[in-house]
């Protein structure tokens, strides 16, 4: 079975900036593929090279089997787009956007109707169907975008940033169409700066540095290949003195901060068994114990080398 | 492919027309902008009208074409709408083509407006309606083909406005309404006949208030649509460049 997306070598030149360089990889049929990278890592800028809006400098790709030089028009009707900025027209209504892209995409004007409506009921907007696009809030435009994207059923979605300045329910909402997604077998593929939204929802993440694939796995793997030294972090019932762990010291680094009492340590049973013994015999209760697993965001700025600081920065620009 | 390409063309035109042209003050003041024409040149000289009329019909022409065709595009490429139209299963000239069909209709009401009034204030009659007609839809779709240029070359909607205006007023005053050509400096003759509304107002005049002369006018008719081809190919040429 042919691949989704199939990109190799390809490469984008902006003058003297070097957009995406040489970067190859695969989507799957029915994957959910996401795309992740700190801003200006050049998703895209591949997500326009895929979808037609720009020419590579060098490079080839196809998307749903069709060269996306030599046959971009095949490509366009078989893929919906969600650009990072809601880009529906002001001056008319949802219905009339909605109406507008099935009739550019082609769509038979006797399921014209029928679509847009189970659209709107999807997204929610059947009360909203007479509202000018420009007089809806952000939510409720990004719902209407992501509904015209998906008037022609395409068989791959390309999402920019979809739940960018999203309230916590049209993004769940949101998220949860695209899990139905996944489930009718359409490719997505997810650009998103919030790295638990990427991790939740796709089957396999590549992540991007300076227009270089830095790595690409399921998010699991990712996090298992970054992984760093484990970490054991218990609350205790009392505050100890930082005198009674001083024999652990030889399994690793210990940190002690009021009652909770942290374990870097590569041996994670003896630490464990060591920790029970000596506060045990300190008439210290151990009331929880945890093992820290690095998230997927401990990867992502692990590989990216973006600091949480950076990363919190971006995901507020999203937001707004 | 051919008949997707046309219905494409003609959606575009319609979201055009609907979203941008036929909103109330773009037709109070296509219909506003004739009558002042009139009223400031009736002042001015109300013998001469007749002899003016294809002139402003021309001048209804360019301000009809190009001031919101220049708008439309930029607007939407700094709102990302355009970017909507070149995601579609459409080719890009078949885009720029339609964007110069939504200035054509919106400048044939301003001119059709005009030129009702030249017919029924100035008694200005259309001595030859067909070729009237082609010559006026030829110019109106070179000059909206010319605000298309305009429009993908800038980034800005006053930049687009501004350009413009480098093309409009030295078209009016050198395309022989208000000074005959043989009547200005040989290097101002040269500039005239590099410019399309010269053409327009040759062919407009054939048509009403002149005689036409088959081989001046066949002439006139293919110079004014090589304005327009070429003016098409450097719109798409230059909206292309910009998407690499």
């Amino acid at each position: 079975m042919n691949d989704a997306v199939s990109v190799k070598s390809l490469t984008k030149c902006y003058d003297d900036h070097l957009a995406v360089d040489n970067i190859s990889f695969n989507v799957r049929r029915g994957e959910v593929f996401g795309f992740l990278g700190p801003n200006g890592a050049g998703k895209t800028t591949t997500i326009k090279m895929l979808v037609g809006l720009t020419e590579p400098s060098s490079g080839s790709a196809s998307v749903a089997g069709y060269d996306i030089l030599d046959d971009i028009v095949e490509v366009k009707r078989r893929v919906g787009v969600v650009p990072e900025t809601s880009n529906l027209y002001d001056e008319l209504t949802v219905w009339e956007n909605l109406l507008f892209a099935s009739r550019l995409y082609h769509v038979p004007k006797q399921e014209r109707s029928e679509r847009i409506e189970s659209l709107l009921k999807t997204f929610h907007l059947v009360e909203r169907r007479k509202t000018k696009f420009g007089k809806l809030s952000k939510g409720l435009k990004r719902r209407a975008v992501i509904a015209a994207a998906m008037v022609h059923q395409p068989e791959i979605v390309f999402l920019d940033e979809p739940t960018a300045g999203l309230d916590v329910m049209s993004a769940l909402s949101l998220r949860e169409f695209i899990g139905e997604l996944r489930a009718e077998d359409t490719t997505v593929f997810l650009t998103t700066h919030y790295i638990e939204e990427a991790d939740q929802l796709s089957d396999r993440i590549a992540i991007l540095v300076k227009g270089k694939i830095k790595t690409i796995d399921t998010s699991e793997n990712i996090k298992r290949s970054v992984r760093g030294t484990p970490v054991i972090e218990a609350f205790l019932s009392t505050e100890p003195s930082a005198k009674v762990f001083t024999e652990m010291e030889c399994l690793g680094e210990v940190e002690l901060n009021g009652r909770r009492i942290r374990i870097e340590t590569v041996n994670i049973s003896e630490a464990i068994e060591s920790l029970v013994q000596v506060t045990s015999e300190n008439g210290i209760r151990i009331e929880e114990v945890n093992t820290i697993r690095p998230t997927l965001e401990n990867a992502f700025v692990k590989l990216t080398g973006v600091t949480p600081e950076t990363m919190k920065i971006e995901k507020e620009r999203g937001r707004r | 492919m051919l008949r997707e390409e046309l219905s494409g063309i003609y959606f575009i035109l319609l979201k055009d027309l609907k979203a941008y042209y036929f909103k109330p003050p773009n037709i109070s003041w296509g219909i506003l902008f004739p009558l002042v024409l009139t009223l400031a040149f009736s002042l001015r000289n109300p013998a001469g009208l007749v002899e003016l009329a294809p002139g402003l019909i021309a001048m209804a022409a360019v301000f009809g074409t190009t001031s919101m065709e220049a708008i439309v595009i930029t607007f939407e490429r700094r709102t990302g709408a355009l970017e909507r139209l070149l995601l579609a299963p459409i080719s890009l000239r078949s885009i720029l083509f339609a964007k110069v069909l939504g200035g054509t209709v919106f400048g044939l009401m301003i001119s059709g407006v005009m030129t009702i009034i030249a017919m029924i204030i100035f008694g200005m009659k259309v001595t030859a309606p067909i070729w009237f007609l082609v010559s006026l839809l030829l110019t109106l779709m070179t000059l909206s083909a010319l605000g298309a240029l305009v429009a993908v070359s800038v980034k800005e909607v006053f930049e687009a406005q501004t350009l413009s205006n480098y093309f409009r007023f030295p078209m009016i005053f050198l395309c022989g309404v208000f000074i005959p050509i043989e009547a200005m400096p040989a290097p101002l003759q040269i500039i005239a006949y590099l410019l399309p509304l010269t053409y327009s107002v040759h062919l407009l005049r054939s048509t009403t208030i002149g005689v036409i002369q088959l081989q001046g006018f066949t002439i006139t008719l293919i110079a004014l649509s090589l304005f327009l081809i070429g003016f098409l190919f450097a719109a798409i040429a230059l909206l292309k460049r910009s998407l690499t």
